[in-house]
């Protein structure tokens, strides 16, 4: 069977060719296998070295010193040990942490967690396009905050927040910002200096590097402290122990290097076909893009099919692989608390679907994606009381719905 | 999610999709179901004289057990009376459609939606019946 056209980048990335290759010269015998802290031999010192190296192109591509650099796991380790860290260490100073409702489920809930430890967190409303309006992140604010935790573009609707703006504002009321940066870097310039930002979390798979390698950028001009959450032999300069997979950090250092080289020319590729894509959509009947749509990447098209539940169309639409905002799937009949963040409908909620476009996207795949949609659109409509009743006029809103 | 060959067999070739006159005496009508939930069925039957369901028709704003779930109802009601269609138990449907735990809630509303096309039909009637009077 011919494989399903891959439409969801922001959940993962294949593992780009030059980088895989890279990455598995240190894994063998007649590889560079050895362990990066190792200091008694040539084995040692070699993957060390690779990890430097590695360590250098992460940092590159953010504006950061490699120092500043700590491997993780992910994004998600990245997130806890940033948000926990500071929150910890920091705890004397204030206990009042400021983040958004459209933030990854990875610090939504290490948020929680901190709840439970005793902290209050403040989580924004943002404006219905998504983004964070800075006078209300400002009104947030207390004299007790010591961080606030602002994603830089939401895994979702693919909006890019001005951390530029935000950086400012949190550097003059000194208190640290931290920002979840998977789904932006290699898609959006970062420059952590100028962005005053001093906590990033990183992930290498979404950006064509290997899964379960991610890297935390801890600034050190002014130092920022973390409470270690993984402890053992002091690895990470005590910031996150446990033996470092040279291979994966190589892989997500090649990811990077290229990024930094390619992103300015990918962005304009990927950008073009996305708007391919929404100029062949759009001409449907009500459908409604989800966020903004100039402060957004590239690739990220999310788009609401009124009256046509989304499950039901990813189900239509086997011949290409997307997400719904919809989480039927995931059995709890939530819409997408990112979409209801954003005050829609339950109905345009649950119709949500997020095509995510990226470096082996070809117009062809987008062509047959438009094809397709508008076929299976008609046909799921066809199906629709929804849609009936919207075409005889009826208001959804005055009906008495039996709520189950 | 993996679905049952069955649940795809109906959603790709969904039987009986389409509308009824809802004015019309022969034809009761349910609606279940709420934009808010994911899930809105409706179901409608034409009865004849004897009670008996001649056709059934169903549109489904849901996912695709849930149209699946419809659609095989609207082939089972057929030639059924009323009695025998308002017995029919939302436990038939998940069995039959190997809906997996997530999804019974997909053959409830099935079975909330046949009820109501029924207890439509009957208040249609009862009150035909008290207006000629």
């Amino acid at each position: 069977m011919k494989k399903p056209i891959y439409l969801d980048y922001s959940a993962t990335t294949p593992v780009d060719p030059r980088v895989a290759e890279k990455l598995c010269a240190y894994l063998t015998l007649d590889g560079e296998f050895g362990n990066p802290a190792s200091r008694s031999h040539s084995f040692g010192w070699h993957a060390e070295e690779a990890v430097e190296e590695a360590r250098g192109h992460v940092a590159a591509l953010i504006g950061a010193d490699p120092k500043e650099i700590v491997w993780t796991s992910g994004a998600t380790e990245s997130n806890n040990l940033a948000i926990k860290g500071a929150a910890q260490f920091y705890k004397g100073k204030g206990k009042h942490v400021v983040t958004c409702k459209t933030e990854h489920k990875a610090v939504l809930d290490t948020c929680r967690q901190l709840e439970r430890e005793g902290f209050e967190v403040t989580y924004l409303d943002p404006e219905p396009n998504g983004l964070v309006d800075l006078r209300k992140l400002e009104a947030a604010l207390r004299p007790d905050t010591i961080l606030v935790s602002i994603m830089h573009v939401n895994n979702e609707i693919g909006v890019i927040q001005d951390l530029a703006a935000i950086g400012k504002l949190t550097r003059s009321r000194g208190i640290l910002l931290h920002s979840d940066a998977a789904q932006s870097a290699g898609k959006v310039p970062i420059d952590v200096n100028a962005m005053n930002i001093d906590l990033l979390s990183l992930s290498g798979h979404k950006i064509y590097g290997p899964k379960g390698i991610g890297a935390l950028y801890v600034r050190r001009k002014p130092r920022v402290r973390l409470e270690a959450q993984m402890h053992g032999g002091g690895h990470e300069r005590g910031m996150r122990s446990g033996t470092l997979p040279t291979h994966q950090c190589v892989g997500m250092g090649e990811a990077f290097r290229i990024a930094k080289v390619e992103m300015a020319q990918e962005n304009e590729r990927i950008r073009m076909l996305r708007d391919r894509l929404y100029s062949g959509l759009r001409d449907l009947e009500e459908v409604y893009v989800n966020g903004d749509m100039d402060q957004r990447i590239a690739g990220n098209l999310n788009i609401s099919f009124n009256f046509v539940e989304g499950e039901s169309l990813i189900m239509a639409l086997k011949g290409i692989a997307v997400s719904s905002g919809s989480a039927c799937t995931s059995a709890s009949l939530e819409p997408s608390y990112v979409l209801r963040a954003l005050g829609r409908n339950d109905e345009l909620a649950h119709s949500s679907i997020r095509f995510t476009l990226g470096r082996f996207t070809t117009q062809e795949d987008v062509d047959y994606t438009i094809k397709l949609v508008k076929e299976k659109i008609g046909k799921l409509r066809e199906l629709s009381p929804l849609w009936e009743m919207y075409k005889e006029g009826v208001d959804l809103k005055s009906v008495q719905w039996a709520a189950h | 999610m993996a679905y049952s060959d069955k649940v795809l067999d109906h959603y790709e070739n969904p039987r009986n999709v389409g509308s009824f006159d809802k004015g019309d005496q022969s034809i009761g009508t349910g609606m279940v179901g709420a934009p808010a939930c994911g899930d809105v069925m409706k179901l409608q039957i034409r009865v004849n004289e004897q009670g008996v369901i001649e056709d059934a028709k169903f549109k489904t704003y849901g996912c695709g057990s849930a149209i699946a779930s419809s659609s095989l109802l609207t082939e089972w009601v057929k030639g059924k009376t009323l009695e025998e269609a308002g017995q029919i138990k939302n436990t038939q449907i998940a069995e039959e459609l190997a809906l997996p735990p997530v999804k019974i809630h997909c053959s409830v509303l099935a079975e909330d939606a046949i009820k109501a096309a029924i207890r439509d039909y009957q208040e249609k009637q009862s009150k035909g019946k008290a207006d000629a009077a």
